[in-house]
């Protein structure tokens, strides 16, 4: 094998010169990839089987019971209720995001933008409890700046639905800057300079020129804060308990045993019906980020 | 006109053509970062204002100096680094020789890989974990009789339970496959591979002479990926009932706030400090001698 391919012309596509040995190495490649994908099957797979034949089973017959049972009442506000939350955050997040990548990127001070990226490679990684507790030390009932400017007279409370949103941009924009800033890289000058040299306003090239080029971009960024708000569990169970409705709260609940018995199926239908909102939402990310690709070489 | 020649100092010449436009776009910018380093420092400082401010004794260290003594502080910690050692060894021992796989011989399975190290995005970890509990619960009820039933037993000794390790593998997959993807996209295996084997080496020397010293920042980020995802990861563990960092942390809080608080500061320092000490490792490997 080792022959061939040293006698082998170098532009030949790869695979044909190793031909002799060709079925070996598929072999061996089969076999090396193998072990992830056996694992994959067995840690995921099995989980994901019993989630759905929980999910569909109600006393050990086939139903769509608990479906039905996890798209009424407290469970639907819930679920309505992490979709608007998400969605606001994904939305808000995503703007502001921009915007402050916008600002980065234009700056002609080369530290700020680094520090900026690190600081945002570590905050888009600050989620879960810890978060939770630095918010509640600032803005909860008796938070630092709660009671120094004495906000609670003025009805503020951080376990609310506002206050869990303020909190979970604390994550969202950091990611938002990570994803848009390659893209605003990608803005050549050449074409805001082509822009203005034909007359048109700064508003007229971000109608025409900018936003087009970035919606892609912009769009996966959406998707993926809203994916992040959606799935996220700690911060809100640290922060508000039950206080806010919330899809995962209400999975937790269930499982921990805090309803009544029978109801861990509805648990596993909502949990289905989690994952169908989540893959509708990255059913659209990916070929958004396959798009937006194109504009980042 | 100005404007064709990139960057020749547009910030004199603008001015001239639209008086203020420049300075307002400016101002724009500074408002920008300004309210972003408001809101982005405000809860970093003010937890750390909360946990030194004692309201009968004024400014006090106290807070921090509970942390280590608490009840249950070393060994939270301790199965923490553990899990997320173990959590590195294994994701990275599988998915590596099926990315290079992927790469040298088997280019069809590529989509399959890509599809099975995205599903986990798709998959909130509360999911995840409802199904992983309904497994669980099998254990007594089916398996009491077979030898699967010590296996899942096992798999919770809550000394070390192996089931947080298989749990947290499956959600680091999509972040430890992007950044070797990453990683692999910037050197040319084929080529290495090819080289090496030309000059007699054995799969496993190529591996670990050629492929890992090649990819050492690829590897070094994917490992701080798995570190912040399995010593933040909180879900699985929580409904589970295990106790690592990120559990004992809430568990604690309930006693002292300004302790928890103070623990929350800490943690997220470590979180800083092993990034930092793993991004100097893979940046002196890439351009040390």
């Amino acid at each position: 094998m080792a022959e061939t391919l040293a006698t082998a012309p170098v532009d030949l596509p790869p695979g044909n010169p190793v031909r002799g040995g060709g079925s070996r190495t598929r072999s061996k490649g089969w076999t090396a990839a193998l072990p992830l994908l056996v694992f994959v099957g067995l840690a995921f797979g099995i989980p994901a089987l019993a989630l759905l034949g929980g999910a569909f089973t109600s006393n050990g017959s086939l139903s769509s019971a608990n479906l039905t049972a996890s798209l009424q009442g407290a469970y639907l506000t819930a679920l309505l209720g992490s979709v608007k939350l998400s969605a606001l955050v994904a939305v808000v997040g995503a703007v502001l995001g921009t915007f402050l990548a916008q600002a980065v990127v234009t700056s002609r001070f080369r530290a700020l933008r680094e520090a900026v990226l690190t600081a945002s490679g570590v905050l888009a990684n600050f989620g879960g409890v810890p978060l939770a507790f630095a918010w509640i030390a600032t803005l909860g009932n008796s938070g630092v700046l709660t009671t120094r400017l004495n906000l609670g007279d003025h009805g503020w409370s951080l376990y609310s639905f506002w206050g869990l949103a303020l909190v979970y941009l604390y994550f969202s924009i950091p990611l938002m800057v990570l994803v848009v800033v390659p893209a605003l890289d990608g803005l050549r000058p050449q074409w805001r300079e082509a822009a203005q040299n034909n007359g048109a306003s700064a508003w007229q090239f971000w109608r025409y020129v900018g936003i087009p080029v970035l919606t892609p971009t912009l769009l996966g960024g959406v998707v993926l804060l809203f994916g992040g708000a959606f799935a996220a569990y700690a911060t809100a169970a640290a922060m508000v308990g039950t206080v806010v409705p919330l899809v995962t709260l209400q999975i937790a609940d269930a499982l921990t045993g805090n309803v009544l018995i029978g109801h861990e199926n509805v648990a596993l239908a909502l949990s289905f019906d989690m994952i169908v909102v989540a893959g509708l939402v990255m059913a659209v990310y990916l070929p958004l980020q396959r798009r937006s690709a194109r504009w980042l070489r | 006109m100005a404007a064709l020649t990139p960057t020749v100092l547009p910030d004199v010449s603008a001015p001239a053509h639209v008086p203020g436009r420049p300075r307002r776009v400016r101002v724009w910018r500074g408002v920008v970062l300004v309210v972003a380093a408001l809101y982005f420092l405000a809860p970093l400082l003010a937890s750390f204002i909360f946990t030194v401010n004692d309201p009968t004794q004024g400014f006090t260290l106290d807070a921090y100096g509970e942390i280590f003594p608490a009840d249950g502080f070393a060994q939270s910690l301790l199965l923490s680094l553990g899990l997320a050692v173990a959590t590195i060894v294994v994701v990275l021992a599988l998915t590596l020789p099926a990315m290079l796989a992927v790469r040298l011989s088997a280019p069809r399975l590529r989509p399959v890989m890509e599809v099975v190290c995205t599903l986990p995005l798709v998959v909130p970890p509360i999911t995840f974990v409802a199904g992983i509990s309904t497994v669980l619960r099998w254990g007594p009820d089916y398996l009491a009789t077979t030898p699967f039933y010590q296996t899942v037993m096992a798999i919770q000794n809550p000394s070390f339970p192996v089931v947080l390790v298989i749990a947290d593998v499956v959600l680091a997959l999509p972040f430890v496959y992007r950044a070797l993807d990453s990683g692999l996209g910037a050197m040319d295996v084929r080529t290495l591979v090819e080289a090496a084997r030309n000059c007699g080496a054995s799969w496993p020397h190529v591996v670990f002479r050629v492929i890992i010293p090649n990819l050492k920042s690829g590897l070094a980020s994917a490992s701080f990926l798995t570190l912040a995802l399995v010593l933040g990861e909180y879900t699985v563990a929580r409904l589970l009932g295990f106790q690592p960092f990120s559990v004992w942390i809430v568990t604690v809080s309930g006693a002292n706030a300004a302790m928890s608080v103070a623990v929350s500061i800490f943690s997220l320092l470590l979180t800083w400090l092993l990034l930092l000490i793993l991004s100097t490792v893979g940046t002196r490997q890439r351009s040390g001698p």
